[in-house]
């Protein structure tokens, strides 16, 4: 019998090497990557999650609040709060200003909520390139 | 705020502009390849609601 050599585990760089961009890069989308020097990297960052969530909000789209019930109802509110909690200060200052909108039928609220959400994702997969930069993994 | 009424295709454009512009970014290492990948991504974003749109068209009868 072969057995498969084991791949061999990175050790986790410290924490004070990524933790500032990757903080401000959920907080300001794209400030990780202005944070790391890639100052037109965060610009494109910052149109796209910001555009996104703007047009979220003109779409009167819904922001989640976590709701536990059974497991559809349970993923489909705490998850979606987790995405518009992940587009950091523009959820802030949205639920800070009084933004509510409830749940209504028709196709643009509907793409209103899901661009919501959409955008605090976008702003993972941005949060995960910077800190691929910040440990030098990426250019 | 304004209020905005898009219909399907445009708000799906719009969510394939946008969610391509940012897979471009992160993806590819490269400044050249950065673009042609986001290019690439927004095309086949098109490509599929182009070809869905019309599955259910023609799935709808």
């Amino acid at each position: 019998m072969s057995s498969k050599p084991k791949a061999k585990k990175e050790p986790m760089p410290p924490l004070k090497v990524w933790g500032p961009s990757v903080a401000l890069a959920w907080l300001v989308p794209g400030g990780g990557h202005l944070l790391l020097k890639r100052s037109g990297r965060a610009g494109l960052l910052f149109l796209a999650v910001a555009g996104m969530y703007l047009l979220g909000l003109m779409m009167r789209g819904t922001l989640f609040t976590p709701r536990i019930g059974d497991l559809l109802t349970t993923i489909i509110h705490v998850g979606g709060f987790v995405g518009n909690l992940c587009s950091g200060v523009l959820y802030f200052l949205t639920v800070w200003l009084g933004y509510t909108q409830p749940d209504m039928a028709g196709h643009v609220h509907d793409y209103g909520t899901k661009f919501l959400v959409s955008a605090g994702l976008l702003n993972v997969l941005a949060m995960v390139d910077a800190y691929e930069i910040a440990i030098g993994r990426k250019s | 705020m304004p209020k905005l009424n898009l219909t399907h295709f445009e708000a799906a454009c719009l969510f394939a502009l946008f969610t391509s512009m940012v897979l471009g970014v992160v993806t590819m290492n490269s400044d050249r390849g950065r673009v042609r990948y986001g290019l690439k991504v927004f095309g086949y974003f098109l490509a599929a609601l182009i070809a869905i749109g019309w599955l259910m068209k023609l799935g709808h009868g």
